[in-house]
Parts: structure tokens; sequence; C-alpha cells
């Protein structure tokens, strides 16, 4: 069964939907304003050509021998589209009525959801480009919506005034993430992990102990951060200690929850293999019950990578050393000087999914043989 | 009403040194699990004494304690009342000696662990040298028909090979006693008879003493010194059946045809009947 997929390239490949040939209809209308007047496609010759390129790859989208190569064309007919308004806004032009631009792009993005089905379908590494397009379209967007429509800085600027204030302000950033991540949140991360673990394995062992904790644990969740972050910066003081403790607090329970419920996970007829060798309770734990117990451990170290990085930038908004992502934040607002507060987001954001991703692949590689990821 | 202790097996010649000859000792049994709404009766007053080189074979409709009865001689449940010795010692101190191997009725292969490392486990446990590791597991598997499969993982197998390959595990470490709870119960006819056979040259080989239990007369019949069948509610043993007497130790497939073999075959019928109207 699976053999037959390399007979897929050859294939007749699905026929295009035809919502992408919306843009037709953009000429008939305004493309660009300048000075007060409508501009229509004709009158500018940058956006014509860029125009006519992209339904040129439309019409031509057969010509090419695989889905890759069609994918390839349509992709430089969306890009086409994408460019045509930071043209125009470079050449001065005002778009926020311009609709026969607007429908241009609409039908580009369209084209677009061509271009990610067609990558979707091929095999090997070009697969991965999909996602990579798909978040790189969306930036884009942000880019063309944010400044053809004028929004107000204030409210939401555009990714290229991030990009810069990211660059402006590397040393700074540099320094707050190294305060944040490398310092509180990594070992409130370790800390609050191990000790869940280590907790877990010792409630597993004495019941009343579990029976006892486990309230505790979902008393200590409904707990807001804002409400503990306070108080630890009374009880450690300023520097990383306070943000630590914050995220121990948080992440302690989802660890200790999740190991519990792993170790529990062995099956009883697994067991008794175990006790029909003679294997005692730490041979049964490491060899047995530790590795049944990896999935649940992956899924509390997950939650807990999320839970972490929130814990720390929330709990410096109540006073940190001056740096720190949180710090960054809240003194930056205060001055309205939100692109910086969006590249720290950014910094968050692309921390937090990368130690998300890291501890994917690893629970991947780990725990290949679970059910949830077998092949075949 | 339990059996009478059967005479000695003559085909063990007596061993120099004082090991006994009673390799599992049952007396008097009893074992009610207390569930929420009421007891199970699973066990009540089960005698059977199992001398070293038996090859017995506990048959009976399920929930007639068969299982229950393995677990408590293999140390995995505890008897209401009732004595047992395995070895002359208590089940636990056999248990800690590794006197058995148990085949359980699925084949409790862990997922994360390769075939071949499956079978290895018992063998770590008790701290073999690797290559030796290595080597057991690799002739356990050729022995069940498993060689090239050293490398995959249980759920790349059929539900038959990972019994298999519980069998391999069990046998790897070489026990005196072998403990099977229903070990060919998945398999289909071919493979079953190939692996009765198997296992009738394995015993009579090594000279292990078996308990196996199974649903089927004709593998019973063909495996057995000695046949126990049981009845349910409460679990108990009807009848016990010589086969030693009329069929030869050396057993091919082809003794199936043979008047002796369906006599047997047929009193162990009866007596599953009887069982059976007991309950009516
Ligand atoms: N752990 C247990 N708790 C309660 N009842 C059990 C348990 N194990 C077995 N039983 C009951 O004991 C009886 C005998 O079970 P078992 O020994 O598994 O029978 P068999 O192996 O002959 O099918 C059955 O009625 C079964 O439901
Ligand atoms: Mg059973």
């Amino acid at each position: 069964m699976s053999r037959s997929t390399m007979a897929r390239p050859t294939m007749a490949r699905p026929i295009m939907a035809p919502w992408p040939l919306v843009m037709l209809a953009a000429p008939l209308l305004p493309f660009a304003t300048s000075g007060g007047t409508d501009l229509y496609l004709p009158q500018i010759p940058a956006a014509l050509a860029l125009f006519a390129l992209t339904v040129v790859t439309i019409l031509s989208r057969r010509l090419p021998g695989s889905a890759l190569g069609e994918a390839l064309l349509l992709l430089a007919g969306v890009a086409a589209a994408y460019a045509a308004p930071l043209v125009l806004l470079r050449q001065g032009h005002a778009l926020a009525q311009a609709g026969g631009l607007w429908l241009y792009l609409a039908g580009a993005t369209l084209l677009l959801w061509r271009v990610l089905a067609l990558l979707a379908g091929v095999s090997g590494p070009v697969r991965l480009a999909g996602p990579a397009l798909f978040g790189l379209a969306l930036v884009m967007l942000w880019e063309i919506l944010t400044r053809g429509f004028q929004v107000p800085t204030i409210l939401l600027p555009p990714p290229s005034l991030v990009l810069t204030a990211f660059a402006a302000n590397a040393a700074d950033l540099w320094d707050d993430f190294r305060q944040t991540v490398l310092i509180s949140v990594l070992r409130g991360y370790l800390i609050g992990c191990g000790a869940g673990f280590l907790v877990a394995i010792l409630a597993d062992r004495v019941p009343f102990l579990a029976r006892g904790l486990l309230p505790l644990g979902n008393l200590a969740s409904a707990v807001p951060v804002v409400g503990i972050a306070p108080i630890m910066v009374m009880w450690f003081g300023f520097d990383w200690q306070s943000k630590a403790a914050v995220i121990v607090v948080m992440t302690v329970f989802p660890m200790l929850i999740n190991t519990l419920a792993g170790l529990q996970s062995a099956e009883r007829i697994q067991l008794d293999l175990m006790r029909s060798y003679g294997a005692g309770y730490w041979r049964t734990l490491a060899m047995l019950r530790l590795p049944c117990a990896l999935p649940f451990l992956f899924n509390g170290l997950k939650i807990n990578s999320t839970l972490a990085l929130i814990g720390a930038i929330v709990a410096e908004f109540f006073g940190t050393p001056v740096v720190g992502m949180g710090f960054r934040i809240s003194t930056q607002v205060a001055r309205m000087n939100l692109d910086v507060v969006w590249a720290t987001i950014a910094v968050a954001a692309l921390t937090g999914s990368l130690l998300y991703g890291a501890l994917a692949l690893a629970e991947r590689h780990v725990t290949a043989w679970h059910p949830s990821f077998r092949k075949r | 009403m339990p059996a009478a202790q059967p005479a000695p097996l003559t085909l063990v010649p007596p061993a120099a040194d004082a090991a006994p000859r009673t390799i599992v000792d049952v007396r008097n049994l009893t074992l009610t699990y207390q569930t929420t709404d009421q007891p199970v009766y699973a066990l009540s007053d089960v005698s059977l004494s199992i001398s070293k080189g038996d090859f017995i074979s506990l048959i009976g409709p399920s929930g007639c304690g068969k299982t229950t009865l393995m677990r408590v001689v293999a140390d995995l449940e505890q008897p209401t009342s009732g004595e047992v010795t395995v070895n002359g010692m208590t089940p636990e101190q056999a248990r800690l000696k590794r006197a058995y191997g148990y085949v359980f009725q699925a084949p409790a292969l862990y997922p994360w662990r390769t075939v071949e490392r499956n079978v290895m486990l018992p063998l770590e446990i008790m701290g073999l040298p690797r290559a030796e590791r290595q080597q057991r597991a690799r002739e356990q598997l050729d022995l069940v028909g498993l060689s090239g499969f050293e490398r995959k993982f249980p759920w790349q197998l059929s539900g038959g090979m990972q019994q298999r390959v519980s069998i391999a595990r069990a046998l790897a470490f070489n026990p005196d006693l072998l403990l099977m709870d229903e070990p060919f119960g998945a398999l289909d006819e071919i493979t079953r008879d190939h692996l009765n056979l198997q296992l009738t040259r394995l015993w009579l080989g090594t000279r292990k003493t078996c308990i196996f239990v199974t649903h089927s007369i004709a593998e019973a019949v063909f495996l057995s010194t000695r046949i126990v069948v049981m009845s349910p509610r409460p679990g108990r043993i009807l009848d016990v059946i010589d086969c030693d007497r009329d069929l030869p130790r050396e057993r091919t497939l082809d003794i199936r045809e043979s008047p002796e073999f369906q006599r047997i075959a047929h009193r162990v019928r009866e007596g599953l009947m009887e069982g059976h109207s007991y309950d009516d």
C-alpha cells in the first residue's frame, strides 16, 4: 500500500479551484489613490507588471511536469501580489480605498492555499517548506494590512518596525533573554520539574502522601500568578530567586500529577512479570515503571515549559533588577514604545516555541515505541 | 475429589543429591477473592502434587480457577487457606530464587524493548554478561522460529509471534519449572501443532516440570503426563487423569489417531461435562 505512493508524482494533479480567479475582477476597481484621485491598473506600470505576472503563472500552471514545479511557479505569482502593495506604498500611494488591489491580494492568498496543498503532497524535506511559507505569508499580510490601512503603531506596529526595534535594541533584548530565560526560567523549571518528579516517586511509595498532596495540587494550580508573584518577591527579593520560586510553585504540581499517573500506568501483567523474576522495587521502577511513565513525564515537561516562561515574565512585573523580559515590557508600555514591547513578545514567543519543539522532538525520539508515534 | 499421589516417574533416575521429588505440593488450597459485591470462590479445597518431570495440564471452563491456581504457585496471589510448597520452599522463597518461568495469558512484552531485548530481560535482571544474554536470546528465538525478528519491536509482530517471544523469554533463563497459562490460545492450528511438538521435545530433552493451562482437550492429552480437570463455582478439581500409563512418553502428532488417545480424550470430555451439569 505504502509503496504505491511512489507512483504519485506522475499521477494527474487535482484541478485548481476557481476562487483565485476573483482577482480577474481587480482591474475594474481602483488600485490606489493618489492625492484624492483613484488610479486604475493601467495607470500604474509597476502594479500592472506584477498583476500580469500573477495571471501568467496561473495560466501556465500546467506547463511544469511535477506538483513541485507548479507550486514554485504559482509561488512566484503569489510573491508578485504580495510585493505589489509594498511597491505602491513606496511610490507614495494610499491604499485604504484600493478595492482592486485588495481583491488582487485576496485572490493571491487563495492561490497560496493551492501552493500549500501541492507542497503537502510532495514527499521529502520540501514538505517542511509549507508551514514556513504559511508563517511567512501571515507576517507579510500583517505588514501589508497595518501599513495599507495605516493602523496606528500604538495598536499594532507592522513587523518591519518590530524588526527595526529588534535590531536597535538587540543588546538589551539579549540581556533580558539571559536574565529571564537562561537564569530564572531554566533554574525554576529544573527545580520545579525535578521536585515534582521526586515528590511523585515518594508519594507513589507512601499512598497517604499522594492522597494529601493531590487536593493541595488542585489548590495550587487555582492560585493566580499575579497573587503569588508579589509574595515571592517579598520573600526572595528582586533577583532570579523570586522568579524561580514562582515557577516552582507553578510547575511542581503539573509534574507531580503527570509523574504519578505515569507510574501507575504499568499494566498488572507487566508488573507480575517483574515480580516473577524476583525483581525488587527499584529495579521494577527503573526497568518497567519509569519507561511506562515517559509519555506522561514529557507531557508534564511540555506543559511546564510554557508555564515557566509565563511565570517568569509575569513575576518580573512585580520587581526585578533593571533587566528581564517582563521588566522590559512593563517599562516600555509605560513609555509607549510598543515596537520594543512587540520585539520582546516575539523573543518570548520564539523561545517558548523552541523549548516546546525541542521537548516534542526529544519525546518523539525517546518514546518512539508509544502507540501515538508508531510507524506501521 | 483430590487425586491420589501418582507413582513416581521412573524415567528420571533418582538424583544423588537430596533434591525433592515433589516439585509442587498444593494441600487444601482455598482462595476467595473479596470483591465489592460478593466473595468469589476461585479455589476450594484444591490438593495436587506434582513430581519432577511431570507435565500437568489444567483444563476446565473459564472461571474455574486455573489461572488463580498457577498464580498461587507463582506467589502472585496469596491463598486464603491451605499449604503450598515449591521445591520444598514457600512460593515466595521459590519466586525469589527464580524457580519458575511464567508464560502469561497475554504476551506481556515491553513495547520499548526490541524482541531480542525482551527475551534478554530476565537475563539482565539476573546479571548475566552481555554476550551470554545475547547468545541465549538468539538460541531461544531460534527455537520458537523467530530468527531474523531480533531487532523488531513487539507491535510489529502478529499476536501469535508475540506469544512465541514470551515463551522464548520464559525459556531463556532455563528454569526447572515452567508455568504456562494458555500460551497457544491465540495461535492458528498449524503453528499450534508445531509448537506442541517442540514443547514436548523440549520437555523430554530437559526434564523440566511443566504446568500448562489449555482449553483444548487434544492438546492436553497430547502433551501431558497427567490432566487435571477442573470445574467452576467454586473452583475445584473434578478428576485427575493419568496419560502416562497408556501413551508413550515420546509422542508424535499421529498418536492422536490411536484408540488410547481417544479413550483418554473421551474421559476428559466426560469430566468437563460433569462439571457443567453441576452448574445447571
Ligand atoms: N483479581 C481478582 N479479583 C476478583 N475476582 C477474580 C480475580 N481474578 C480472578 N477472579 C475470579 O476468580 C475466578 C477464577 O478466575 P481464573 O483463575 O482467572 O479462572 P480461569 O483462568 O480458569 O479462567 C473467576 O470467577 C474470576 O472472575
Ligand atoms: Mg485464565
